[in-house]
């Protein structure tokens, strides 16, 4: 191994934080004083989800089809809330800005869902799945949340499967487990590789169900672009029917924000086109804090980009990396070279040669870190877009000669196949291409225990909060939470909300509504007469590139410091020289994009801010100044073991920190280690 | 590659609308269809021009957002979404047709977008089976053949987004339909309602305006998920069922 290419994990200088705590974000925020969740019951931790459903008042049956509540996003958290808060009885407003409810972005997801059934008679529990869960989380979630989230995770296979969910099942007619996400029990539910789809099929039928019923009005091709606070109560929102153009006002006792991840930020994602920030910004602008904005997953293998006209990235599963062997050449000169042939002496398995303990195993974030390493070498490979080479080859030739190709088409078949129709290449014959893509944003909308944000009457549920992921996501599990959430979580905390109910009737003149009203009208008036020359796009994609360069995989001082500036120098331009032709009185795509862009540019920054701010290394996030010896990610527990929420307080003014202390009393926090 | 674009415009559903021909170079074969529609809209940006309207979401055949008549075929000549054809299918000097869903009962809101809210008033008239939240019970205490929840699974595939009624001479729903009658008809759990279901759904298509089924197959053939035609037998042995027992 003597021509091995000078590279290993600690190019970058190893520095410890300064035990005093450093500063870096320090002249970028406020501190605040601290955030305390005051929800969620004392006592031993297996019994504190009972304990606050017994204490959550109850609403009289009678009472209940008084009581209105929008939810804006329909996927499995949206969707499943207003199912189940029909069926009770209450009055459900429901917005999507696609189509159909069914179309929302939980539709793609493809591996499955966790729950701790213990079908398969493995060891596994709900203070298992509950410990894998907060371990997965790299110790930065809030236990009292994920342990009931493994507590009602059983009850959502069950109501799936009366709604018609069709999982695999076992020749005995009994359901089909598989271990994912590199834990060691069998504890996930599929149904091929579209869980995400036929889950939220059963949400969106029980859902159209309740629409038949009449306790659900839904409004599609509806995209929430504010939020009404009435004295400091949430109220409604301000939507924008995307087919007229007219901006409508929506009032009701409480509202729910269920509307996804903000994963677009970074421009190219897994996400769908239309996945946005909106309705979590405006609230966060309104005074709902916006916790661990940094944290986002970054999935190791994606279908790289094969050019500037890029739209978005497809994910192919990291089930893959189970008989795939990652490797790029050893030498720069050979990353043109058909890889066939590219001689074995002449290739580098780096992560075989890293990580000889887990090779091609080793968790989502130090794959997809190690490959943007080798990248940077020079040594990636694929077309050359915007002047590098970002792939990596998962090459499949020794588990061909292992277990022969029709063991690999039975395995692999569809994501060959799905492979082959993206890029034109068959994997059968050429190794594929891999790189990572932001795939999921742990960070969101900060909510107590009862899923309540700090704007009361604010419930925040699914991906657009933060609460069960902490710095990194276990596979298999976004499902299970968005799913826990809507059908089995907010149907009890919100009661005890709206027992209190019905509030005072919002008059549509009232000077809340007049000014949020007001507010959307202008945003959108600028867009149609700020008669620049660059299409919004363009923006979206110059802020993706800041995103992932300076916030994606790896964070510094210096990059972060860098990329505010460029934030700041890219919403002034994008203000004044952004271009929206066509009407607002109509349908217009242009002006959607402006909406969500201009939203994208200020949680760019805040996000930029917090990861200055958290100078560690911890769950799916790199910070070079926090690294071991051999360039591991070091996380400091001392140091940053809380949530940081964030608060506006104006445009020109920084956010106000207010930390929120991560206590574990039923879980003891460890360094992880995979070397 | 260079290529010749005839594409559908109409301001919105009141307006009569046409087809209008653009060019466009430098279409790589790697893009995606709709990858090239929106270096197309940037073009039209920059000169000045409203960009063209269409629907797409998830764009990785999921989601059924996406959905054009594209040379006369839906979504185009590859069994995908429109979103997962890529420009590979095509040639350089090509002319390439770009309409959106033909069907009365989808009408066309602007562009290349069209209404498709009947299909899920469709869905609202039965498809589903009623179970509320918490009532449901173990999920191992009925099993279900392996056979059986295959052809569920099968059928439950359907994206709705419509593909097989732009491609059927009729306008019919059809295969949307009969797929879902399909998906919770092979389940124990969607036998109570069966009947109902069946009647219901196909009252609620004949209302929206879809024409009937005369077994061409241009639905399945148009399918992006496969659905089989087998599943419009489905629907019509399970209204014939129902029907006997007097609904």
């Amino acid at each position: 191994m003597t021509d091995m290419p000078d590279t290993t994990l600690t190019s970058h200088p190893s520095h410890d934080a300064p035990a005093d705590g450093s500063d870096d974000a320090m002249g970028y925020y406020t501190p605040g004083e601290p955030l305390v969740d005051r929800k969620a019951p004392d006592g031993p931790i297996d019994e504190r989800w009972n304990t606050r459903k017994f204490e959550a008042r109850l609403v009289n049956p009678a009472n209940r089809r008084k009581l209105s509540v929008i939810i804006v996003g329909t996927g499995l958290a949206g969707g499943s809330a207003a199912a189940t808060l029909g069926e009770a009885g209450y009055r459900v407003k429901s917005f999507c800005y696609q189509d159909s409810p069914r179309r929302a972005h939980s539709v793609a997801a493809q591996g499955g869902i966790n729950a701790a059934k213990n079908y398969k008679e493995d060891g596994d529990s709900v203070h298992r799945l509950f410990f894998d869960t907060v371990k997965g989380g790299d110790y930065r979630s809030r236990e009292s949340n994920v342990y009931r989230l493994a507590e009602v995770s059983t009850s959502i296979i069950d109501q799936c499967v009366a709604q018609g969910v069709p999982f695999a099942r076992e020749y005995g007619g009994l359901l089909d487990n598989r271990s994912f996400g590199g834990v060691q029990v069998s504890r996930t539910f599929y149904a091929r590789g579209q869980t995400g789809q036929q889950l939220l099929i059963g949400a969106y039928q029980a859902m159209e169900r309740q629409v038949h019923a009449g306790t659900v009005e839904e409004f599609t091709r509806h995209e929430m672009l504010e939020l009404v606070v009435v004295d400091g109560r949430a109220r409604g929102i301000i939507a924008r029917n995307m087919v007229t153009g007219s901006v409508e006002t929506h009032l009701a006792d409480v509202v729910v924000i269920a509307s996804g991840g903000y994963g677009n930020v970074f421009y190219l994602s897994t996400n769908a086109m239309g996945s946005n920030t909106t309705a979590t910004w405006r609230a966060y602008r309104k005074g709902a804090y916006m916790a661990n904005p940094c944290y986002t997953q970054i999935h190791p293998t994606c279908i790289p980009v094969s050019g500037s006209h890029q739209s978005k990235l497809t994910l192919m599963s990291e089930s893959l990396r189970n008989d795939g062997r990652i490797w790029v050449p050893k030498n720069q000169a050979d990353c043109t070279k058909d890889p066939r042939d590219i001689a074995e002496k002449d290739r580098d398995y780096y992560l075989e040669r890293i990580y000889p303990a887990f090779g091609n195993l080793v968790p989502r974030d130090i794959a997809s870190r190690a490959a943007k390493y080798v990248c940077d070498e020079g040594r990636g490979v694929g077309p050359e877009v915007e002047g590098a080479r970002r792939g990596v080859y998962l090459d499949f030739a020794d588990a061909m000669d292992r277990l022969g190709e029709p063991a690999i088409r039975e395995k692999y078949g569809n994501l060959f196949d799905m492979y082959a129709r993206i890029t034109g290449e068959n994997p059968y014959d050429v190794p594929m291409r891999i790189y990572p893509a932001v795939h999921y944003v742990m960070g969101g909308l900060w909510v107590d225990y009862d899923l309540q944000s700090t704007i009361p009457g604010l419930f925040v549920t699914g991906e657009a909060n933060f609460s069960d992921h902490g710095a990194n996501r276990l596979g298999a599990s976004a499902l299970m939470q968005g799913l826990a959430d809507g059908y089995f979580v907010l149907p009890h905390t919100i009661r005890d909300y709206l027992s209190d109910g019905p509030f005072e009737v919002v008059p549509e003149d009232h000077p809340a509504v007049v000014e949020s009203l007001a507010a959307v009208e202008e945003r959108i008036r600028h867009f149609m007469t700020a008669k620049g020359t660059r299409s919004v796009d363009s923006y979206h994609r110059e802020l993706g590139n800041i995103m992932w360069e300076y916030c994606g995989m790896e964070r510094s001082e210096d990059g972060l410091k860098k990329a505010i500036d460029l934030i700041r120098t890219l919403k002034d331009d994008f203000y004044r020289n952004v271009r929206v032709l066509g009407h607002d009185q109509s349908l217009n795509q242009s002006l959607e994009k402006a909406g969500r862009v201009a939203d994208f540019i200020e949680l760019g920054e805040l996000m930029c801010i917090d990861a200055l701010n958290r100078r560690e290394s911890c769950g799916g996030h790199f910070r070079t100044e926090s690294s071991t010896e051999d360039g591991e990610a070091l996380r400091h527990d001392d140091l940053y073991a809380y949530v940081a929420a964030w608060e506006f307080t104006g445009d020109e003014e920084p956010p106000v920190l207010h930390k929120e202390d991560l206590v574990y009393t039923a879980i003891e926090m460890k360094q992880r280690s995979y070397k | 590659m260079k290529l010749t674009l005839e594409i559908w415009r109409q301001e919105d559903a009141a307006s009569k609308g046409a087809m209008q021909t653009y060019e466009i170079d430098e279409v790589s074969e790697d893009m995606s269809f709709l990858e090239m529609l929106d270096v197309l809209n940037e073009q039209l940006n920059s000169q000045g021009d409203e960009p063209i309207a269409f629907d797409s979401d998830c764009r990785e055949g999921i989601c059924g957002m996406c959905g054009l008549m594209i040379n006369g075929e839906a979504h185009g000549p590859e069994v995908t979404t429109t979103c997962q054809l890529h420009m590979r299918s095509f040639k350089d000097g090509d002319t390439i047709t770009i309409e959106p869903w033909r069907a009365s009962a989808f009408p066309v809101m602007k562009d290349l977008c069209v209404d498709r809210g009947s299909l899920d008033r469709m869905i609202q008239q039965g498809g589903y089976i009623s179970v509320n939240t918490g009532s449901a019970p173990e999920a191992h205490s009925v099993p279900v053949p392996r056979d059986h929840a295959v052809r569920a699974f099968t059928a439950a595939a359907c994206i709705s987004c419509g593909a097989c009624v732009a491609a059927c001479p009729n306008g019919s729903a059809q295969l949307f339909v009969g797929a879902k009658i399909t998906h919770l008809g092979e389940l124990p759990q969607g036998q109570p309602e069966r009947d109902q279901r069946v009647v219901d759904m196909v009252a609620q298509h004949d209302h929206e305006g879809f024409g009937g089924c005369t077994n061409i197959g241009q639905c399945t053939a148009a399918c992006p998920k496969e659905i089989p035609l087998d599943v419009i037998s489905q629907l019509n042995k399970d209204l014939r069922t129902a029907l006997r027992h007097g609904l």
